[in-house]
């Protein structure tokens, strides 16, 4: 590690003094102070919801588990709300995402089009609802009327497309997919459409995983809808029950199955919050690394103005 | 276009006419195809985007669900008015500001400083390690990072407390002291979105060009002077576009977290417009509808004019702008 870093620097800084080495030194501890800072509290959870009840009630964790248990999450996997919140979740992050990728797509390529007569018009009708709403209540008197109330549609259509979403797909689709491209495809006779399927989604699969990231997050996340428009238990999602146990402070005994835990109600309630804490964030931990590499890529398309 | 220009003087006019008529039918007519395929989309914006906005006329009028937007009597500016009149508006207006323009000052230069040291540091690997970690809190979604918060500064559980009274000092019940809101909510959101704000900024420092490095270098600039003369001023322009994005956002604090992090001890510091906009609109049992409208729709009458005037100021004075 050493020497390797000593060549490169070598290699980009002709003249090393003293003063410059102070302050690349000062520079990385900065850095490391922001890694610790950020770090320590997402490690505290994680060891918290690994130790007992009995330890996190006194508050013994300070770093690492403390009497491992998995009493936590024995708990949370015994609670009929929190998997059933969970499915729903999973249901609405999948269903929810396709339907936000097709019409996201849809809106984006035509836009993206110069040939598009009237574009400009469109463009406008688009981003013009990133500056200015309707706002809740006209929102919610249009979901009640459309008999979307308490119904997963609630969850699914009111936000199926984000206008900043079209704008970053449709410019990446602008600088990535040449006019010559589309003219040479309809020389031989082919459609948009058929443009749309078979060329432009295959050469910006980086932008389409950006999307998939960005909206399936959003559903994971989703809390505001669902506690707006839902009141039947059976359709809550994961964050709803989050709310209940988190902040609410919420847990029914039924969430203790074993009597003889009965004592440690109170630790196994709060170990329980933080092995929620984790089982809610590490999907999207997860999943994050695999699409990061599109992602710099996609946030850089989107800074570009549209 | 160029066609349109061609004709000659004596039927200029008629030529004009029906020669840019048959453009645009042409022109339409190609573009047929790219409509079909807008046409779902659009249909989409028009129902879920315009069509509340078409609602927002209730804020003028006494909504009454069953005579319908349209049926429902004007009244004016009577719901404005109550708005502007009551006790509540110093307050949720002043909290509403006190939490944008705290977060704001705060916040915005820590992505900068941070990208900055990013840049700076040639231990590659511990600087992928320090970004991925950093961003990620922000997939934390908002119900759990108030949990966090709540978790950490319980007063009989949680770590702060704990450190607190290890160093000897009382437990303090931090959620439920008014004075305290503003500054959690805004360092647990510098702690939750630090890392993600600073993409953008790395992204412009990466399209610095490597020449002005090495010219500044040949010249003896140190790395300080260098970030100084060069990184900074490299990122300016990116910098000014998303001041002027949050700019435009000092009247509009995000709903969820806010609610969340409410409870009735810390209510005078924490009922912002978007909260009280809910809870006189849907949480009352006699919710009202239409005063809940005014009090939206003077927000983001209020939001969208800061924009453009925002916007506006940043044109003349430094070239780079929204739009």
């Amino acid at each position: 590690m050493g020497i390797i870093k000593k060549k490169k620097r070598a290699g980009i800084e002709a003249i090393q003094t003293r003063g410059e080495h102070l302050f690349y030194t000062i520079n990385d501890l900065f850095l490391l102070f922001c890694l610790l800072v950020v770090a320590y509290p997402i490690i505290y959870v994680f060891s918290a919801s690994f130790s007992s009840p009995s330890a996190v009630m006194a508050g013994r964790v300070t770093l690492f588990p403390v009497e491992f248990s998995l009493e936590g999450y024995k708990a949370i996997f015994e609670n009929n709300k929190v998997i059933l919140g969970y499915a729903n979740t999973i249901f609405y992050t999948v269903v929810g995402t396709s339907i936000n990728l097709f019409l996201t797509v849809l809106c984006a390529y035509p836009l993206s089009r110069k040939e598009m007569y009237g574009r400009n018009v469109f463009m406008f009708i688009v981003s013009f609802t990133m500056i200015f709403s309707g706002g809740l209540i006209p929102t919610y008197i249009l979901v009640q009327n459309l008999g979307l109330i308490n119904t997963r549609w609630a969850m699914l259509l009111p936000n199926a497309i984000g206008a900043w979403n079209v704008i970053i797909t449709r410019t990446y689709y602008q600088s990535n997919i040449s006019d010559e491209l589309f003219e040479a495809a309809e020389l031989d006779g082919c459609s948009h459409i058929r443009f749309l399927w078979s060329v432009v989604l295959p050469l910006s699969k980086a932008i389409t995983a950006v999307l998939v990231l960005f909206y399936a997050v959003g559903h994971w996340n989703q809390y505001f809808n669902a506690f707006i428009y839902l009141s039947d238990k059976k359709l809550f999602p994961l964050q709803i029950i989050l709310r209940e146990i988190l902040i609410m402070n919420q847990i029914d005994s039924s969430m203790i199955t074993d009597p003889t835990l009965m004592a440690a109600k109170q630790g196994l309630a709060d170990l329980l919050k933080y092995s929620l804490i984790i089982v809610a964030s590490v999907p999207v931990w997860i999943a994050y690394p695999f699409v990061q590499k599109y992602f710099v890529k996609g946030v850089m398309v989107g800074a570009l103005k549209g | 276009m160029n066609l349109v220009q061609a004709p000659t003087q004596g039927n200029a006019k008629i030529t004009k006419n029906t020669s840019s008529f048959s453009i645009v039918k042409k022109r339409i007519k190609k573009s047929l195809q790219l409509y079909l395929i807008f046409l779902l989309p659009l249909i989409w914006f028009l129902i879920f985007r315009y069509v509340p906005m078409y609602g927002l006329q209730i804020a003028f009028k006494d909504y009454k669900a069953a005579d319908g937007i349209w049926g429902s009597k004007w009244v004016g500016l009577a719901n404005f008015n109550k708005f502007f009149n009551s006790y509540v508006f110093t307050r949720v207006v002043t909290n509403t500001l006190g939490i944008t323009i705290y977060n704001l000052v705060a916040g915005f230069p820590i992505p900068i400083i941070l990208a900055i040291a990013l840049n700076v540091t040639y231990r590659n690997k511990f600087k992928k390690v320090t970004q991925y970690v950093t961003y990620m809190p922000y997939f934390i979604s908002t119900v759990v990072m108030v949990g966090i918060v709540m978790q950490f500064l319980n007063p009989r559980i949680g770590i702060v407390n704990k450190f607190i009274t290890a160093l000897g000092g009382k437990a303090i019940d931090f959620m439920g002291v008014p004075e305290f809101f503003k500054s959690i909510y805004v360092w647990s959101g510098i702690w939750q979105h630090t890392g993600w704000n600073s993409i953008i900024f790395l992204a412009a420092l990466s399209s610095i060009s490597q020449e002005l490095h090495e010219a500044a270098m040949i010249d003896g600039a140190s790395r300080f002077k260098r970030v100084i003369h060069i990184d900074l001023p490299g990122i300016m322009p990116t910098a000014i576009i998303l001041l002027i994005m949050n700019c435009g956002q000092l009247m509009n604090v995000g709903f969820e977290k806010v609610f969340l992090m409410q409870n009735p001890l810390n209510l005078r510091s924490s009922q912002v417009i978007a909260t009280y906009e809910y809870s006189v609109g849907l949480k009352s049992a006699a919710a009202n509808f239409s005063y809940a409208t005014a009090i939206g729709f003077f927000n983001s009458a209020i939001n969208l004019l800061l924009i453009i005037i925002v916007n506006k100021i940043a044109k003349t004075t430094t070239e780079t702008s929204l739009w």
